[in-house]
């Protein structure tokens, strides 16, 4: 283990010990705001169970497998994503001004926000933590094939790498490369070869097989 | 402001370690911290930018030792103290104590739907937009204290216009409490020996969606 990882455990286990007192400053915080009727409980239950459970991956997943066989929802995906996708009728409304970007042969997409945590919150769900963390947000920018390399991807050296840094409220999804050996799937099947990271770029779709 | 939220191109924060099989929540409290941010933001006493703003604003090693979700509470809590939501001696005794101010609108369960997804960000344009895609701009070389979304390592830099978003509320504007003061939003494409210079990766372009008043003409 390198002097890094024990620092990273060392600043993780400190801010571990203040898990009590956090939790109780959250509970004393709402607690104060639902007792001035500025927010209600059973709202927040709400917000936090349409998190874990509604949104996630699961739906860009689905958004990427209609685009690899419908070339005309492609097509409208690729002009104007949030239109596109509220227009089809097959998926839940989304708020984001989304914009898709494609991976195709000799260009590799990734997405960042360097400054804060900007996430396509509608089809991704929440952000994992390391795209949240220091090391993703600082590297990305500057050595994105270091920072596909720690993901286990090796990309051709002659690539294109496209890295997007969302700095405003457009949120961005990568649309990865439909693996060969996929012709004919259906789109349910499709779907489970497209991982989470592979819509923000730090890999590529599963192929066929892959997975036990 | 130049703070340490503004990472890239920073060195010595180590390698990316993804966790396996990551719940979406690592404690309750965490779901609690999001939640209460999409509420608080929805009676519109202050906003997005604010509490972004208010996230900066945290001392250096405080924004870099807390987790994520503790951050946004001390964001969170540092703008309902400013804005009198809130007193110390409240969060201290962990009750009311004295009688809530006015805000603009509460969310029922009724309503609990238009926290899961956002408002739109687009206002009505003030004028025409100043560039088009193709144009080469150069990024200002500004260091406000307050909030920007112009990140430091694409300042003063070269590069073309790849798209308009449409006219945005404008972030260094709102976060200040100046109003929506919508601006051009455009994606800047910039090469990477532009931002890195020689040792760029050759095969590198980035793009940051920058607001109007970030570029000057070329």
């Amino acid at each position: 283990m390198s002097d890094h990882d024990h620092e990273h455990e060392h600043d993780h286990d400190r801010d571990h010990s203040h898990l009590c007192d956090v939790q109780l400053r959250v509970r004393a915080l709402e607690t104060i705001l639902t007792e001035k009727g500025y927010i209600d409980p059973a709202v927040l239950d709400q917000i936090v169970e349409h998190f874990e459970t509604k949104v996630g991956p699961h739906v860009g997943a689905r958004v990427v497998a209609h685009a690899w066989t419908d070339t005309k929802f492609k097509a409208a995906l690729l002009e104007d994503a949030t239109r596109a996708i509220n227009e089809s009728g097959l998926f839940d409304q989304i708020g984001d001004h989304l914009v898709v970007v494609e991976n195709r042969p000799g260009e590799h997409n990734m997405v960042v926000c360097t400054l804060c945590s900007c996430y396509p919150w509608d089809v991704l769900g929440l952000p994992p933590v390391w795209y949240k963390s220091a090391p993703y947000r600082s590297r990305v920018v500057m050595d994105p094939r270091g920072v596909l390399a720690e993901f286990g991807v090796t990309l051709p050296e002659e690539t294109k790498i496209r890295v997007w840094d969302s700095t405003a409220e457009t949120r961005f999804l990568v649309l990865p490369q439909r693996p060969a050996g996929t012709e004919g799937w259906p789109e349910e099947r499709l779907a489970e070869l497209v991982t989470r990271d592979s819509m923000i770029g730090t890999r590529l779709a599963e192929q066929p097989g892959a997975r036990p | 402001m130049n703070g340490v939220h503004d990472m890239g191109g920073m060195h010595g924060f180590g390698k990316v370690v993804a966790e396996q099989d990551e719940p979406v929540f690592h404690a309750d409290w965490e779901g609690r911290v999001l939640a209460l941010m999409r509420a608080v933001l929805y009676t519109r006493a202050w906003n997005i930018d604010v509490f972004r703003d208010s996230q900066e604003q945290l001392p250096a090693p405080v924004y870099l030792t807390v987790s994520y979700y503790h951050r946004w509470l001390l964001g969170i809590t540092r703008s309902a103290l400013e804005r009198g939501l809130v007193e110390q001696d409240e969060l201290d005794a962990g009750r009311t104590l004295r009688p809530a101010r006015p805000v603009e609108r509460t969310m029922t369960p009724a309503e609990a739907g238009n926290a899961f997804i956002r408002g739109p960000f687009a206002r009505t344009p003030q004028g025409d937009a100043r560039f088009k895609p193709g144009d080469r701009v150069r990024t200002v070389n500004i260091h406000p204290a307050g909030h920007t979304r112009l990140p430091r390592y694409a300042r003063d830099k070269e590069g073309v216009i790849a798209a308009i978003r449409g006219c945005h509320v404008f972030p260094d504007s709102k976060a200040a409490g100046k109003g929506d003061d919508p601006q051009w939003l455009y994606s800047v494409v910039f090469s990477g020996r532009e931002l890195w210079g020689r040792q760029a990766d050759p095969t590198l372009e980035l793009s940051i969606e920058a607001f109007e008043p970030y570029l000057e003409s070329v």
